[in-house]
């Protein structure tokens, strides 16, 4: 298992545009959206890292950008990253899918499509999931829906 | 006239895909899930599993609500790990306003744990023998399900959707006959459990439908993020309990249990095997629940502190993370739920393609998926 310095130091030297945050529960580390799948690709072939789980795959909605989110860890030695992109893009948000690396990539990656509109290139399959083909995103801050949603 | 070869190619599938749907009513899918299930003659070449019938959007209802009132809702994902997943949300808010729960809480969450995790899979030995036709497991189960739906009841109020936990601990103090009726329960449930081999492990229909079914093997497990017994039928070790123990695990013995058959059959063995575990997690409990407070001291309005916090537990089908992002108010931004028969489900076209729809059947019930929890 490696600590947090260590996969620090691992990721720094895999990319070294990744920015850390501090005093987070888990080790988070931020890198541009074009360099995602590059450095995860390397992290999951990585012996040292080895990070073959993907946990979750989430997107949260900040307002000025969306963040995605991604929750991997080891099964051989049992250490956890967080790995964020930040889309600024509202209108045509867009990142690289990761289905190649991780298959369960392909069903997190259509839900955050169908509840954020977020769409993932290279995706083999990006269709609604869950919802209409009209329904809007309803994970979006600034989702209104007059009949079903009551307002606090 | 129609002529031999349409019929042909009309019935058996020969040369064009012949599809059926599976669902969303077809008892043996627990819920309403369809599989969209392309065949030929009887064998399956891949199947599509369609969600979103049962979809309430918890996530959404969770950004308008105080996490108290959360607890509620998680409550309604996977009904059959109530208390597990309300567990999940207050120790998340727990860890993030850095309470320290009571001793006597933690052990008494604990046994609920088990408890519950007993119940789920008594269901589940019911539904699948039934899956697999043999009608008479699901009585069996269902008797032995109630004295615990009892014991919960009697504590609770409530047998399925018991929000018992609260932030910082529980609702209130369990009932004083608590102890007692799960000694009870454990003294009778071990002359039971024998008896669930006898009827359904041995049997030689149940094996030859079970055995070499649904093949998963443990690289194909991670890759698609399969957890709980599920996985571990595929030695594939992803057990919560022992990687982040929680509760009052750390203070019990117990193995984590694994078995390397990969196929229907190993994920059935590792449920009937994980029953008397719990039992016999429940034995080196029940005897020693602290004395003291039921709850910790909490402020009546929660907030957590803006951050990020993440937090997962073992359910009876496998590992629920919760992913709170807070801004400093009393409902969270976003919260997210990573269910696990979520994940479970989408291996079913990589485990079942090239068997036969009757093993379908099989396979989906030996993941035993709970709908709701797929769609929240």
């Amino acid at each position: 298992m490696l600590n947090r310095q260590e996969l620090t130091d691992i990721i720094r030297g895999f990319e070294p545009d990744a920015e850390f945050s501090e005093g987070t529960q888990l080790l988070e580390a931020i890198v541009p959206a074009e360099k995602l799948f590059t450095l995860t690709e390397k992290l999951k072939s990585d012996k040292r890292t080895a990070l073959n789980y993907m946990i979750d795959l989430t997107a949260v909605d900040f307002t000025t950008h969306f963040t995605v989110v991604y929750h991997l860890e080891s099964t051989d030695f049992r250490h956890m990253l967080v790995l964020k992109s930040i889309i600024s893009d509202r209108e045509n948000p867009a990142i690289d899918s990761l289905t190649v690396l991780y298959p369960t990539a392909e069903y997190f990656e259509r839900e955050v499509f169908d509840m954020f509109g977020i769409r993932f290139n290279n995706h083999p399959n990006l269709k609604r999931f869950f919802l209409e083909d009209d329904y809007g995103y309803p994970l979006r801050k600034d989702f209104r829906d007059e009949v079903n949603i009551i307002e606090r | 006239m129609m002529s031999e070869e349409i019929i042909k190619d009309v019935i058996i599938g020969e040369n064009e895909d012949y599809i059926i749907n599976l669902g969303p009513q077809h008892p043996s899918t627990h819920g309403v899930l369809r599989f969209e299930v392309c065949l030929k003659g009887e064998t399956v070449k891949y199947l599509i599993p369609h969600i979103g019938y049962i979809h309430r959007g918890i996530e959404k209802m969770c950004e308008a609500n105080t996490y108290p009132q959360i607890i509620h809702l998680t409550d309604r994902m996977d009904y059959l790990s109530a208390h597990m997943n309300n567990e999940a949300v207050c120790m998340l808010v727990e860890e993030a306003l850095q309470v320290e729960v009571p001793e006597r809480v933690k052990y008494i969450r604990t046994i609920l744990d088990e408890l519950n995790r007993l119940a789920s899979h008594q269901l589940w030995w019911s539904a699948f023998g039934m899956d697999l036709g043999a009608l008479t497991t699901f009585f069996y189960g269902l008797r032995d399900r109630e004295h615990i739906l009892d014991i919960f009841e009697e504590s609770f109020g409530s047998r399925l959707l018991h929000s018992f936990n609260t932030p910082g601990g529980l609702m209130h103090d369990v009932h004083p006959n608590f102890q007692k009726r799960i000694k009870e329960f454990i003294t009778y449930f071990k002359k039971k459990l024998p008896e669930y081999d006898q009827l359904l492990t041995g049997n030689v229909i149940f094996q030859n439908r079970s055995i070499g079914i649904g093949n998963m093997s443990k690289e194909t497990a991670i890759a698609y993020g399969v957890t709980g017994p599920s996985g571990r039928g595929s030695n594939y070790s992803c057990d919560i309990r022992k990687i982040a123990p929680y509760g009052a695990y750390d203070k019990v013995q117990f193995n984590e249990i694994l078995e390397t058959g990969c196929d229907t059959f190993a994920r059935y063995k590792v449920r009937m095997r994980e029953m008397w575990e719990s039992l016999s997690i429940l034995e080196q409990l029940v005897d020693n629940i602290p004395e003291g407070d039921f709850t910790a001291k909490m402020k009546p309005i929660i907030k957590l502190p803006a951050g990020e916090y993440f937090k997962r537990v073992e359910t009876a089908r496998g590992e629920l993370a919760v992913y709170a992002v807070s801004d400093g108010n009393k409902s969270p931004l976003r919260m997210r739920f990573r269910t696990p028969n979520f994940s479970n489900l989408f291996v079913m076209n990589e485990i079942t393609a090239g068997h036969k729809i009757a093993d379908l059947i099989a396979i989906s019930g030996s993941l035993d998926l709970v709908i709701p929890d797929i769609d929240r």
